[in-house]
């Protein structure tokens, strides 16, 4: 997705004449260095990282800017709504000039009403990214904890422990995901493990993607240990007798960090995704909490009346998941020791 | 060859043992330690107005009283060689693979399944054919046209592809191929065996909508996986000995990023069949996804352990014909067996 880089700086620096003669602009630089300047010059890859930036900070600031620029989320305002199709009129006072296809969308209302209710579009879209992003990162953090620990172990110590921790990602790759998180949310009562409410759901989803996508994030920590583990660095620290955890801690992971950070940015998207699913299937995030999800489903019935109603929404989750990919693409593409320059 | 074949059996039927055993603990074990009583288990089981008297005897029924251990004994029995139930005086017979009975609607949970299963498995073969096909196509190309044109397209489209969820590409489709611009007739279920025509046609925007998610996922696979094969030296010496360019790129580039795609798609194919939730969902099409979620709206809950184990039994079953087939597909696990 990357546009192809050019000016090979890095060729210089390779140089061993360059080096010797001791060129001034012939600095070393750290991996990090290398993989930030090739990022900078993704544009891709840098307004995608804006817009995750933008989104970041929309969802922290949401009660702000709903105060300034809309209505609470839960407000109903019937006033502009037609009771027999639940659209919204074009104009509040005189509703034969009938229904608004663009679901009243004006300096007022930036991204219209909801039908029926007339709820403010623009607070409960704010507000849904708020639920999107939390469930995300929460569950991605604890898919990389999880997976780097058993991971690295598997990884490291090999033998049966390998055996039986490959085994374990092999069996919890064979659940079907979706039908196992409806269910589980439906099997838990409404309070439990000291946790009530939307609370208790944020924490079940988050443990339910992090408990049964970890093995995704294992695999690629255990094949990466596998191979450092053989490198010459790790053979010298063990031959100085340093100890296994200053090896795990101190040698194997720092080397493990960019790999799980450039997969961590791609599970956030998958996250997002799963959420709105859950959401969409009524077992999320249960209402009037507002979830990008939910507003899709209510809006099946709306989408020969009301078709901002769907697109609003679901534009939202596709924008927020695309840069997200992007962003994640060009970390991984800057972060590529195979890359050429 | 036969002692890997076997194996690989063994370790299908030691994993399906282990899914369903997890499934088992999730459904019953989970909501007590989350500090559900016996009582409130036994209520979610026997429907929206429980009265005592019928949690009573769902606790006898399902043997909730008892460790966790003889339950799954009885459900495990059930599956095997059926179970009886004490329904009110009378006693219900849940005839041998037995993976529940919905107390709400006096219905065995297998025999549902198995009606609804037909259109659950016409909307992943149709998509999985499309997928597939169209997402290697289109891999294969962008990979060896790279930085073309239709390579910036195609995966531009991929990368939108796997971004949009698909409840939201699917009310797309409804609302403008379908409501709209009248392109498309609405998605409907008539079985193959009655008019194959209708069949096609009522499940061809299902078809396209999940497929165009998956294919996205396939392209860019396919390109990646191509890129690096054809950098190979064995791609050069194809080259040199004079074989035609087709034929490079097609057995001697393709066939080697055959071998995850395959992968990917056991697991897929795998997921879909155990109910394509979201799909069916959205088109309003009855196959077994959205029966588990409608049990859950109605919290009919052997319906939904019924469901899941399936889904879990179908990803398992393709995988195992996927480790089946990669001796067919790749020459190297051959050798090594």
């Amino acid at each position: 997705m990357t546009a192809p880089l050019d000016a090979p700086e890095s060729a210089q620096q390779a140089d061993p004449e360059a080096i010797a003669r001791g060129a001034r602009n012939v600095a070393s630089r750290s991996l990090t260095q290398i993989a930030w300047q090739r990022l900078r010059r993704d544009k891709i890859a840098m307004i995608a990282g804006l817009i995750v930036l933008l989104l970041i900070l929309a969802a922290v600031f949401a009660p702000l800017l709903v105060k300034w620029f809309g209505y609470p989320p839960t407000e109903f305002n019937q006033a502009p709504i037609d009771p027999a199709t639940g659209g919204v009129y074009k104009d509040p006072d005189n509703p034969f000039a009938g229904i608004d296809k663009t679901g009243g969308i004006s300096w007022d209302h930036l991204l219209g009403l909801e039908p029926k209710t007339g709820r403010d579009l623009f607070s409960r879209i704010l507000y849904g990214a708020q639920i999107s992003l939390l469930v995300a990162f929460l569950s991605t953090i604890l898919c990389v904890f999880i997976g780097t620990v058993l991971g690295i172990i598997a990884g490291y110590v090999g033998g049966w422990v390998d055996t039986v921790i490959s085994r374990a990602m092999d069996i919890f790759l064979a659940f079907p995901l979706l039908l196992f998180a409806i269910a589980l949310v439906g099997v838990i009562p409404d309070s439990a493990f000291g946790l009530t409410g939307n609370g208790l759901r944020v924490g079940l989803i988050v443990f339910i993607i992090g408990f049964f996508n970890w093995p995704y994030v294992g695999r690629i920590v255990r094949g990466q240990t596998l191979t450092l583990k053989e490198r010459e660095f790790v053979e010298a620290a063990r031959s100085l007798g340093a100890s296994n955890r200053h090896i795990l801690f101190r040698e194997l992971l720092p080397n493990l960090l960019t790999p799980i950070l450039v997969y961590a940015t791609l599970l956030i998207p998958t996250n997002i995704l799963f959420e709105a699913a859950l959401s969409f299937l009524g077992v999320g995030i249960s209402p009037p909490t507002p979830t990008w999800g939910r507003m899709l489903s209510e809006a099946l019935p709306y989408y020969t009346t009301s078709p901002h109603f769907v697109i609003i929404p679901g534009v939202a989750i596709f924008i927020t998941v695309l840069a997200f990919n992007l962003f994640g693409d060009g970390l991984r593409d800057a972060f590529d020791p195979r890359s050429s320059d | 060859m036969l002692t890997y074949i076997l194996r690989r059996l063994g370790a299908g039927a030691l994993l399906l043992g282990i899914v369903t055993m997890v499934t088992f603990v999730i459904f019953y074990g989970v909501p007590r330690m989350a500090g559900q009583t016996v009582e409130q288990l036994a209520a979610m089981y026997v429907g929206r107005a429980p009265t005592p008297a019928a949690i009573e005897a769902t606790i006898e029924r399902l043997n909730l009283d008892q460790p966790i251990a003889v339950q799954f004994w009885e459900f495990l029995k059930g599956i095997f060689i059926g179970a009886d139930y004490q329904y009110g005086r009378d006693i219900v017979h849940c005839s041998a693979p037995c993976f529940g009975y919905s107390f709400q609607n006096n219905t065995e949970v297998f025999g549902e399944i198995v009606k609804r299963l037909p259109v659950t498995f016409s909307l992943a073969i149709g998509a999985g054919v499309l997928w597939l096909i169209g997402g290697v196509a289109v891999g294969v190309v962008s990979a060896i046209k790279k930085g073309s044109i239709f390579d910036r397209v195609a995966m531009g489209v991929a990368l939108a592809g796997v971004s949009m969820p698909i409840f939201f590409t699917g009310l797309l489709a409804l609302a403008f191929l379908v409501h709209s611009w009248k392109i498309l007739p609405n998605a409907s279920y008539t079985p193959f065996t009655e008019n194959p025509v209708a069949w096609a046609s009522g499940l061809f925007l299902p078809w396209v909508v999940l497929a165009f998610l998956h294919a996205a996922q396939y392209a860019r696979q396919t390109r990646a996986g191509m890129l690096e094969t054809m950098g190979e030296d064995y791609i050069r010496t194809a080259r040199a000995k004079g074989l035609k360019e087709r034929t490079v790129v097609l057995k001697h580039g393709l066939r080697p990023t055959l071998t995850p795609i395959l992968t990917i798609f056991g697991l897929d194919i795998g997921l879909v069949l155990g109910g394509a939730v979201l799909t069916e969902q959205v088109f309003s099409l009855n196959g077994i996804g959205r029966y588990a979620v409608n049990a859950i709206a109605y919290k009919d809950l052997p319906v939904v352990l019924g469901v899941t184990l399936f889904g879990a039994i179908f990803i398992v079953v393709c995988n195992l014909l996927v480790d089946l087939l990669y001796p067919l597909v790749d020459p190297r696990v051959r050798a090594a067996h």
